[in-house]
């Protein structure tokens, strides 16, 4: 095969682009002096026993991984019925209702947050704790929507069909033979709206509250006030757990399962 | 009353244009009746109401004395096969047979027996434990045949399932199908656009146009006889030439009077004839005209003709003995019972 110099030089230098500053922040997490430079002044480990022992740090990302799995398992629910109704049936007004239920990925996050703090805050007084679920709730429900869609667009309903002929009530007959073969569907969009809820700020920095912050937001009010390097040890553990999810993705399932 | 009686069923989909427009159907016990129609032609739609698809606007569906019209696709107990398969991609053969049994909570063993004589029926026994993406088209074709015969279904539903099979393996699966429907007993719809398909594998066919059923007879009296133009056209009669009647067997076309057997009552009437039907004969005769070759098209056991004649251009297939070439004029004999009134 027929090597092409140029392109590889290109893709090398936009890897780098994008994974050096991970590279530097990496190496930031383990200095020995209480700042984050590049290259750091002697080797410690310390900062990642301060970021595990901090208190607000350890709540924060507890916090996250509950709002984020209870989102999702919530949009879920409430997606994966709008998906099917949306691609199971010839609807007025299908398009519409379609462009309605992704717009929050195209309508700017910060737009978002802000509506749903007036609406939900100010105007319903939910308690922070509700509102902030449903605020990430909202934010992922379009992911579901859209990748459970995909797959269902995929799927020859007169299966489904036929398992009514055989016996199954329509009930039975989704769970027994439309979910099984949208599973990775299920999974990639479960996978995508989890990380997007986790990595979410602005919603999250307008529906928190007292004792409630998600760990991004509690991230950016720590680097607002502290320059040591306890922020990169978060970042060093954050990154791992990515990649350790990301493995036993593949070794059960296969990034291939992501992508479709 | 039959079997499987449709009375006067309507579907309209906005409420307002009918797909089906009154339709009557009766089927007798042990029957396989086809229906048969161009694209569009409500075939596809009938068969979606007597499986319970659709629920019609109007009318009613009696099988074996009951009335379904309302009875939910789940409890019918009718087999049905598409053109797609429809195969469960997540499950082998063996639990895409038994997945029917499993739902009417068979024990176990009586499963496994029911599957594995069924799988045995359809030769389909050493390839159990395989997943439908890796079989061939004909093999899912028989898989989905057994999981829809399987459960014993009062009725059998095929739309359109040998479609997906290239023209060998489609007349090796109509000759197994066939054999399946009569050594089961089965009552068994089939719906096709394929004429030929549908003549060697029905007991009767429905041909079918624009939602009401044309002419509803055994393949035979269909392919002789057929009713209306319509008919006649999509079994293959191309030639269609106005005429009136003179008297019982006389009918007057342009210049000439021709000698026909069949009877029809209308005064003002088409007469048809199949390109194979016309010869081209050297004597003028009784049922004769002149004819010039327009346009001659190779068939490969013979000639097709375009002829330009007085009673408009007709469609003649040579037999082959004299080559005519493109403006020679030749005389054209209309046997008088081979003609067909519509």
């Amino acid at each position: 095969m027929r090597r092409y110099k140029g392109l590889t030089i290109f893709s090398i230098l936009v890897f780098l682009f994008l994974f050096l500053p991970l590279v530097i922040i990496a190496v930031t997490a383990f200095n020995s002096q209480p700042t984050i430079q590049f290259p750091i002044s002697g080797f410690s480990t310390e900062w990642f026993g301060k970021a595990i022992a901090s208190e607000s740090f350890r709540k924060a990302f507890l916090l996250s991984i509950q709002i984020a799995l209870l989102a999702t398992l919530l949009a879920l629910l409430v997606g994966v019925p709008i998906a099917y109704t949306l691609s199971r049936y010839s609807l007025r007004g299908k398009k519409l209702i379609k462009s309605f239920f992704l717009s929050p990925t195209i309508i700017p996050g910060i737009v978002v947050g802000y509506a749903l703090f007036q609406y939900l805050v100010i105007k319903m007084r939910f308690p922070v704790y509700q509102g902030l679920l449903f605020g990430h709730f909202l934010v992922v429900l379009p992911y579901i929507i859209r990748v459970v869609g995909g797959s269902l667009e995929q799927f020859d309903f007169s299966i489904e069909e036929v398992a009514w002929s055989l016996g199954c009530d329509k009930w039975r007959a989704f769970f027994k033979v439309v979910l099984p073969n949208i599973s990775s569907g299920i999974i990639s969009s479960f996978l995508l709206a989890f990380i997007n809820s986790f990595n979410n700020i602005p919603v999250s920095m307008f529906l928190s509250g007292p004792g409630i912050t998600t760990l991004p937001a509690t991230l950016m009010s720590y680097v607002e006030y502290n320059f040591d390097p306890t922020v990169s040890a978060v970042s060093v553990l954050l990154m791992l757990a990515t990649v350790l999810i990301m493995f036993a993705v593949e070794k059960t399932l296969g990034i291939s399962a992501l992508a479709k | 009353m039959s079997f499987v009686d449709l009375n006067n069923i309507c579907v309209s989909y906005d409420g307002k244009t009918n797909i089906l427009e009154g339709l009557n159907l009766s089927i007798e016990k042990g029957e396989l009746v086809s229906l048969l129609g161009p694209s569009g032609c409500g075939k596809t739609t009938t068969l979606r109401v007597v499986a319970g698809y659709i629920d019609p606007r109007g009318g009613e569906l009696m099988v074996d004395g009951e009335d379904f019209t309302k009875i939910a696709v789940h409890k019918r107990n009718f087999g049905i096969v598409f053109q797609s398969y429809a195969l469960f991609p997540h499950l082998s053969v063996k639990d895409n047979v038994a997945f029917g049994l499993k739902m009417r909570k068979m024990d176990k063993a009586q499963i496994d027996r029911k599957v594995d004589d069924m799988l045995a029926i359809c030769g389909l026994s050493e390839y159990k434990d395989r997943l439908p993406r890796q079989m061939s088209g004909g093999q899912r074709q028989r898989v989905a045949l057994a999981r829809a015969l399987v459960i014993e279904p009062k009725l059998l539903l095929l739309d359109e399932p040998l479609s997906n099979l290239d023209a060998k393996l489609r007349i090796q699966m109509r000759v197994e199908i066939k054999r399946l429907q009569k050594q089961l007993g089965i009552t068994t719809i089939f719906v096709t656009h394929d004429q030929e398909e549908c003549f060697s594998i029905s007991d009767r066919v429905a041909v079918m146009n624009q939602g009401v059923i044309e002419q509803y007879d055994t393949p035979e009296h269909i392919y002789t006889n057929p009713k209306t133009e319509f008919v006649a056209r999509f079994i293959g009669f191309e030639n269609f030439i106005s005429a009136t009647k003179q008297a019982d067997h006389i009918y007057q076309a342009g210049d000439t009077r021709f000698h026909v057997d069949a009877l029809h009552e209308g005064n003002d009437v088409k007469m048809t004839i199949r390109p194979d039907d016309i010869r081209i004969v050297t004597e003028a005769g009784d049922n004769c005209i002149e004819g010039t070759v327009i346009v001659r098209t190779f068939l490969g056991k013979s000639y097709q003709y375009e002829m330009k004649t007085p009673l408009g251009t007709l469609v003649v297939n040579g037999d082959g003995t004299t080559v005519y070439e493109t403006g020679d004029t030749c005389k054209l004999c209309l046997p008088s019972h081979k003609i067909v009134l519509v």
